[in-house]
Formats: C-alpha cells, structure tokens, sequence
C-alpha cells in the first residue's frame, strides 16, 4: 500500500462519483445538439439526483431485502472499482484487489444484483428485462477477461497497476496488433455492459426494446438516484478503464501534487473526449435487434480471442 | 544487444497494418450488410498497401515502394470500385440474407480458422527470425477466412469479396515470406485478378438478367432449354 495508491484512490472516488454524472450530462448534452436540441446542460444529471434524493422513500409491497440493499451494492461494488483500479495513478489503493478477475467479477456483479433485484420486484418488465441483461453479460464477460488478458500476456501479471505501469513505460507495446484487436473488443464491451446503442438505448422506455431501464422501473427516490449515480459511476468506470489500458499517458507515476493534478486532468480530459465520441457516434446508430445482439458479441468475443493469439505470436 | 528505435518502429508498425488485415478480414464476416462490407474490403486493401509500404520503408527499396503504391491503387481504390458498380448493377438486394451458416457460427469457425492458421505457420516461423516471417500466419488466416466466406456466402458480391480476400492473403503472404517477387510479376498478378473481377462483375449481371437476383445458391441445378 504506497502513498500513490492511497492518493490516487481518494481522488478518483472524488472525481468519479463527481464527474460520472456530469459525464452522462455531457454526452446527453452532446446528443442534444446534434440531434437539433437546446439540451438540458450538462449538471442535469445532478439536478435529478438532488430531487430524487429530497423525494420519499417507496419500497413496492411485496418484495424482500434484496430490493432494498441492491441499489447501495451496485453503488459500493462499483466505489471498490473506482478506488482501486488505476485511473489517475498507476499504483492502487489495494494492489490484491486491483487485479483482472476481481475487478471484472466485481463490475459483474453489480448487474447481478440489480438484476435479482428486478427479478424481486415480481413483475413482467423486471423480469424481461433481468433475463435480456443476464444474457448479455453472460456473453461479454468472457470477452472483457479475455481482451484484458491478452494485455496482460506481454506483462506475465494480472495486476491492472503492472499492466498499466508497463504499457506507460513502453508506449510502443501499444501500437501492436494485439491492442489494436483487444480494443475493439474491450470498445464493444463497454458498450454492452453500460447500455448505449445499439445494445441497449439509454434514452428509451419503450417496453419492447429496453434492457437496463426496463430492470430499475419500480426504483423511486432515494434509491433510482442511487441506482442512477450506479449506472453513471459504471460508464465512467469502464471508459476510465479504457483510458487507462490503451491511452495511459499523462497517468501520476509519483506522488507529487503536479502529478496527481496532470493526472487528474488527463483522466477527466480523455475520459470526456472518450463520452463525446460515443455520443456522436450514437446519433448515427440505430439500436440494434435484440436477436442480433449475440452476433454482435460473438464478434467481439472473436476479436479478444485473436488479440490472445497474436499475443503469443507476435509478441 | 538490442535493435535501434527506428528498426523498432518498422516492427511495430508491420505488426500494426498486419493486425488491421486481419480485423478488416473478420469484419467482412461479421457484418451483413453489402455496403458496409465493400467499405471494410477497401479498408482491407489499404492495409495490404501500408503492409507492403512498411516492408518497403524497411528495406529502403524503391522498387518495393512502387509496388506498394501499386498495391495500394488496385486493391485499394480500383477493385473497390469496380465491386460497388457490380453491386449497383445487380439490383436491390443489398444483404447477405441467408449465409449457408449463421454469422455467429461463421464466427467461431473464424476463430478455430485463425487457431489452425496459426498452428499450421508455426515451422514457417521457425525457418526465420524476422518480423516479417513472424506476421506470416496472418495472411495464411486471411486466406482461410477468404476461402471461407467464398464457400459459406450466397450472394455473388460477397462470393466476390471472398475470392478477393483469398487472393489479397495470397499477396500478404508473398510479400511476406519474399522481400518481393518483383515487379513484373506484382503487375501480372494484379492484372490476372481485375480481368477475373470484371468477367466476375459481368457474369453476375448476365445471371441477374436471366434469373432476376444473384443469390448463387439458386444455381444447383443446370439445365438444357
């Protein structure tokens, strides 16, 4: 435990659980105005929180705990991400948990628990859209290990911080094939498991086609601003991740305020850049069919598994 | 002792246009849609190109540079083109409807295509130590991935596509096992392949006209009138 770690931890709770809101603000600012809108601004989303969290709390008669407890899951597994994966710093808060598996396991399981909280909810859209999610993540998963995998071949470590640290230290590692593919794959991931389009459209409540939204409908208050700042903490920790992996300049190596500051302002800075390119590309895409999905996948389970391969092979 | 930075760069970016030949390769099965497809097959050739131009920068050969450009030309801008007027002369169909097996199962056998490409080129690897050699198993992969879309789609364009893939693999591995078979050669080659797209593009014409689509699964049975 170093005081980078510690450091960058506590930064990036602060800038994430502050900035994933205005994240989401951000790109649905930039949606708006391409689509022609004026667009609410960008502190929307905190606006929206403020009010839900002023509202009283309403719990459906019927369910159980498990309802109650999963909106502070989702938001606590993901503060665990957000504290020790590097994303300012390139050391972690608490290296054993900053490895591969926990973190994939541990952003995984947050849509588990939303989705058993759906299922407790008793009704159909809950359960609709609990068995639509349940499907995808159990098909991207595998693409998330694998594609992170095959970055962590060159390093022989699982450790997200080695990963990242090696990859800062020779840039070059990421202009190969291997990164090439794995960020394709890890672009398609991300996409999936935070409900953009075309997997899931984010903007909707149209009851054939959602997928996340259709999970958290019988939310109000307190709990659909927890369950809200969950989702937006997740987008920023997946793009933050990205960032990370494949753009890790400007990332702290000490534990200097200059650093931690650069760092700061790279990561808010790319990731921002990352949302606003994936908002404009939104508005060109159509959702995709629901039945069309798995291909979709497949596809990017194949490119994170040739990413492996070219690992070994050219590496 | 290790290699100067600029000798590393040229592996890096060998590996680079190697890894897009082989992503523009898989893309060209995961999407159905025609024009989407072209579009990705002329990012395919302009990785050929960049291969064959790093090859070239490498080894500080003109001669290979012209043919990079030559590459880069044909397969890049020409072949393209005359796919999207063949695609526009056989009518509204403009998806690979009914591929002979689904796309996410075309997928998986991309998959286990590459393992076996990659498994097969392992004694090639072994002869020689070069980057150049160590990229050798992409272009076996983009040959079967080639062939494979040639024998699982139905529509004539992506039947096309897939001969193209075969023969740009070809190229690949040529360029990448030789340090270049010369020019003559290149330039016969490269006329050999848009003489068979333009009989290919006629063909298909003549088939849409008697017949009214191109789906080439139709034509199993031939009949004498």
């Amino acid at each position: 435990m170093s005081a980078l770690g510690i450091a960058g931890g506590v930064l990036q709770a602060i800038v994430v659980v502050v900035g994933a809101p205005l994240l989401q603000g951000l790109m649905r600012q930039v949606r708006a105005r391409l689509e022609g809108r004026v667009g609410p601004g960008i502190g929307q989303p905190w606006r929206d929180l403020r009010k839900l969290l002023r509202k009283q709390s309403i719990v459906p008669r019927g369910t159980t705990e498990i309802f109650r407890i999963a909106p502070v899951l989702l938001v606590a597994m993901t503060l665990v991400v957000v504290v020790v994966a590097p994303l300012v710093t390139t050391a972690s808060a608490v290296p054993p948990i900053a490895d591969l598996f926990v973190v994939v396991a541990l952003l995984a399981h947050a849509t588990v628990v939303i989705a058993l909280a759906a299922l407790d909810g008793g009704t159909a859209f809950g359960g609709m859209g609990a068995s639509r999610e349940v499907t995808i993540l159990a098909l991207v998963e595998p693409t998330a290990l694998v594609a992170i995998f095959a970055l962590s071949v060159p390093t022989g470590s699982t450790s997200l911080p080695t990963i990242v640290g090696t990859a800062l230290d020779d840039p070059q590692r990421l202009l190969s094939p291997t990164s090439l593919l794995a960020a394709v794959a890890l672009a398609t991931v991300i996409v999936a498991e935070t409900g953009r389009l075309p997997v899931d459209n984010p903007a909707t409540h149209l009851e054939l086609t959602m997928i996340h939204e259709a999970m958290v409908l019988e939310y109000a208050g307190p709990d659909l601003a927890l369950v809200e700042l969950g989702s937006a903490m997740r987008l920023s920790v997946y793009l933050g991740l990205f960032t990370s992996l494949f753009l890790p300049w400007g990332m702290a190596t000490t534990a200097t305020p200059l650093a931690l500051a650069v760092g700061v302002l790279a990561l808010v800075a790319k990731v921002a850049v990352l949302g606003v390119v994936m908002a404009a590309a939104e508005v060109f895409l159509a959702k995709l069919r629901l039945f069309r999905v798995p291909e979709l996948l497949a596809g990017s389970f194949l490119l994170a598994l040739l990413a492996v391969t070219t690992a070994y092979l050219l590496g | 002792m290790s290699p100067p930075a600029a000798a590393l760069l040229d592996v890096a970016l060998l590996d680079v246009a190697a890894g897009a030949l082989l992503l523009t390769a898989v893309l060209v099965v995961w999407r159905r849609d025609l024009p989407a497809v072209l579009q990705i097959f002329t990012a395919h050739g302009v990785a050929l190109g960049a291969l064959v131009g790093v090859l070239a920068w490498a080894q500080r050969s003109v001669e290979l540079a012209l043919v990079a450009i030559g590459v880069l030309l044909v397969r890049g801008m020409l072949l393209p083109w005359l796919l999207r007027r063949a695609l526009a002369s056989v009518g509204p169909a403009r998806r690979e409807l009914r591929p002979v097996i689904n796309v996410a199962a075309s997928l998986l056998a991309v998959a286990g295509l590459v393992l076996l490409a990659f498994a097969v080129s392992v004694p090639l690897v072994e002869l020689d130590g070069s980057p150049a050699t160590h990229a050798m198993p992409v272009a076996i992969a983009v040959v079967l991935i080639g062939l494979m879309v040639l024998v699982t789609r139905r529509h004539a364009i992506s039947q096309l596509v897939g001969f193209l893939l075969v023969d740009n693999g070809i190229t690949a591995a040529g360029f990448l096992a030789t340090t270049g078979i010369g020019l003559v050669v290149e330039v016969g080659v490269a006329l050999d392949v848009l003489l068979v797209v333009l009989v290919l593009h006629v063909l298909a014409g003549r088939i849409r006209t008697m017949f009214g689509e191109v789906d080439l699964g139709e034509l199993h049975e031939l009949r004498d009138r």
